[in-house]
């Protein structure tokens, strides 16, 4: 299926080139290199460059709790933010400290609350302790470091689905395709002035 | 002793620099079959390799984060998908600040410069932009009136191309225009706001094509000019006007190469340009007849202060001392506020133009006892834009928690936020200069700028206004501002600094006559953002290609006439 996503995603591309009527050897080269990437990626088991087994486990959980599979679209697991994590922690020793400093925090506090490690515990007792420290208001000594780890592990697990193929058609985001004539659907201009002060016309 | 490699040809112009003010002076030159050659600090432009137009985010492993996330911890320079080579730091070529400033001064090392990246933004200079001084008493005049450059502006436009529509607003003079694409959603919003609060909103003036013109295609509305237009549907002087002048067989392209001095002999002229081959770090010098500089302000500045000799001991062109001096950078302030009626909007494409279909002109020209001299323009964003790193985090401050709730107001407030941004005029005042670092000189042993900068009363009453007019506009919509800059923004940092080779009709008091050529060296011209004698509330490019165009049309006169 990915295949087929990237494949199609050459053509669009390829189309868009034609149609402005440059697409040169060394762009469509450029696409063609991504999309390898991407199959490589698409590729059997995900291997953690970075993270310990548990460590993999508890953040691949901890993600999806964050950006949740719904009726809608696959969550933030599916979409790739544990690998996305992983790779840029394998780059950065001072990243890699906040995750795996973070990723004991929860291990240690879900310990202390309910006798398990974080990714053992049950649904419940997870979003019992992420209620805790995903609020600046709660903000103490005792949850400090666990809210400070939160908002990295929530930008980056925002950052990484909103960036996937799975989160971009979950926003609905219809461009980078390209048009000859730029247009605004009217239904789209009625909508918003009609819940606008001015009204429709 | 050093064995410097000189040119044996003797060129009739040497161009330094090839943004907006080099690009423009290579084309007209070049077309009037006149030799040039362009010397550039970075390597050449290839658009097709270089340019990341239409790469989704999920095409590279770090989303546009950069090597270890970088952009998380600020050290990403530069957004990883836009026009390559530009630098708020570059290594081995440092700046320096005084004690107690704030100055950030940005670089391109690439052929076409910033034109490859920047906004587009195309606006003229009013007639009474020309006239600071006369019209408040602040700051001095230029040498020349808005009808002396009209015509230039006319040239540069209909060359260059750009979208735009008549509306005879005196604070932004009409030019030559291709018809502008209609406004997004939002930007009606702006304008029915606009229009109740009796400020003007019009459509905006862009360097981008919305028909062909002179071989380049009509733009194809992905959004992503500031990645570079691999069709050129948008200006940039590296596809625009230096591949086709290349293709002249007048144009000599010499890159990699970091621009010294002048030297200068007995009679005060320029005899050649010395520079360092980046790639075998070695110096060579270019010899010429004349020569342009348009490096940027800040560095043109730079190499005639560090073209010093015993006969010009404050460098070369600079009897007057005001060389780095009346440095100026566009006054900058955003906010940014959600509208409930954009929230759920039905779903499309509205990436068009990478940049604003819709603006606000300045509106008070005429006003007296307004709090703060001068004025500014309001730049519009918002729409669907693609999803890119950092696009949630103020959802993420806002919102906070997890899971669904996030999940769905993500989805819910998507395209339902419009950024309002003012660009406005900075005074120069005598605390704003550059001047050369007596301590320290780059890895190519040349003597680095030390930035002064202050902004004044002037100004920051200016962001006051910004604040309450923009909150003003977004209320009036019906929506609420959920982030504003704290303040003022940090010099430099809206990439407009200009002044420091200030033109005018006194010796005395500018380093250049009306023509952008030096009073002290007659072979010495100017031609990037370094002759404005102020810095109106209009971005500088398209006034730095209309007045490199009237300076390159002096030179060839001047070469024609046997003057240099």
């Amino acid at each position: 299926m990915s295949e087929d996503f990237s494949r199609r995603q050459i053509l669009q591309q390829a189309a868009l080139g034609a149609f402005a009527g440059v697409l040169s050897a060394e762009a469509a080269q450029h696409v063609h290199h991504a999309v390898a990437q991407e199959k490589r990626a698409a590729g059997g088991a995900y291997k953690p460059k970075y993270f310990n087994a548990h460590e993999w486990r508890t953040l691949v959980r901890l993600t999806d709790l964050i950006i949740p599979p719904d009726e809608h679209s696959p969550g933030a697991a599916a979409a790739g933010a544990p690998e996305f994590i992983d790779l840029l922690c394998n780059q950065n020793a001072q990243l890699a400290a906040i995750y795996t400093g973070g990723l004991a925090w929860l291990d240690r506090e879900a310990v202390r609350r309910h006798g398990k490690q974080f990714a053992d515990a049950t649904p419940e007792e997870q979003t019992a302790l992420l209620d805790l420290i995903a609020y600046r208001k709660n903000d103490s000594p005792e949850l400090g470091p666990g809210i400070r780890f939160f908002e990295w592990a929530r930008k980056m697990t925002v950052d990484a689905y909103y960036t996937s193929k799975v989160g971009i058609a979950n926003l609905g985001y219809k461009g980078n395709v390209g048009m000859t004539e730029f247009k605004i659907p009217e239904e789209a201009v009625r909508y918003a002035l009609k819940r606008s002060p001015f009204g429709a016309d | 002793m050093l064995q410097v490699r000189r040119s044996p040809k003797v060129y009739d112009v040497v161009v330094v620099g090839s943004g907006a003010g080099g690009g423009t002076v290579a084309h007209v030159l070049t077309a009037m079959g006149i030799e040039v050659a362009l010397l550039e600090a970075g390597p050449t432009l290839n658009p097709a390799r270089d340019f990341k137009e239409h790469m989704w985010p999920y095409q590279v492993d770090h989303r546009g984060a950069g090597e270890g996330g970088a952009w998380y911890f600020g050290r990403q320079q530069w957004g990883y998908f836009n026009a390559p080579n530009g630098y708020w730091e570059i290594e081995g070529e440092p700046y320096t600040t005084a004690p107690d400033t704030s100055f950030r001064w940005f670089r391109s090392r690439i052929l076409g410069g910033r034109t490859n990246h920047y906004g587009r933004i195309s606006l003229r200079f009013a007639d009474y932009d020309f006239k600071p001084y006369s019209t408040d008493g602040l700051g001095s005049d230029w040498p020349i009136t808005y009808e002396e450059l009209a015509p230039y502006y006319d040239k540069a436009e209909a060359f260059i191309g750009v979208s735009g529509t008549k509306e005879g607003i005196r604070s932004a003079p009409d030019g030559v225009f291709q018809p502008p694409p209609p406004p997004r959603v939002h930007e009606i919003l702006v304008k029915k706001a606009c229009d109740k609060l009796r400020i003007p909103c019009i459509p905006a003036r862009m360097a981008i094509l919305t028909r062909p013109l002179h071989g380049r295609v009509a733009c194809h509305y992905c959004g992503q000019c500031g990645r570079g237009c691999i069709t050129a549907s948008n200006y940039s002087s590296s596809q625009v006007q230096i591949f086709p002048a290349l293709k002249t067989g007048k144009l000599t392209l010499i890159t990699e190469a970091m621009v010294r001095e002048l030297i200068a002999d007995s009679e005060a002229r320029v005899t050649a340009v010395s520079y360092i081959d980046k790639r075998s770090r070695s110096e060579r010098q270019i010899r010429c007849r004349t020569v342009v500089l348009a490096a940027s302000a800040c560095e043109s500045a730079r190499i005639l202060l560090n073209s010093r000799s015993p006969r010009f001991p404050n460098g070369l062109a600079n009897s007057s001392g005001v060389v780095g001096r009346f440095l100026t950078d566009t006054v900058g302030f955003s906010l940014t506020g959600h509208i409930p009626a954009l929230e759920g909007l039905p779903r499309h494409d509205c990436d068009g133009f990478g940049g604003m279909h819709m603006y606000i002109p300045w509106w008070l020209w005429d006003k007296k006892n307004k709090e703060f001299p001068r004025g500014y323009h309001i730049e519009i964003g918002g729409g669907f834009g693609m999803p890119g790193i950092g696009s949630f985090h103020g959802a993420c401050r806002r919102h906070e928690g997890y899971g669904r709730a996030l999940k769905e107001a993500i989805r819910r407030e998507y395209g339902s936020f419009v950024h309002l941004a003012g660009r406005g005029e900075m005074i120069p005042n005598e605390y704003t200069y550059c001047e050369i670092d007596p301590n320290v000189v780059d890895r190519w042993g040349i003597p680095v700028l030390r930035f002064h900068f202050r902004w004044s009363e002037h100004e920051l009453k200016m962001v006051e206004h910004m604040r309450q007019t923009f909150t003003e506009i977004i209320e009036t919509m019906g929506g609420k501002v959920v982030s504003a800059d704290r303040g003022i923004s940090t010099g430099g940092t809206i990439i407009h600094e200009l002044g420091t080779i200030r033109m005018g009709d006194d010796p005395k008091s500018s380093a250049l006559n009306r023509y952008c050529q030096a009073h002290d060296v007659k072979n010495l011209f100017v031609a990037d953002a370094a002759p404005f004698v102020s810095n109106p509330d209009k971005n500088p490019t398209l006034t730095i290609n209309a007045l490199a165009w009237r300076t390159a049309e002096h030179l060839a006169e001047e070469l024609r006439k046997g003057n240099v």
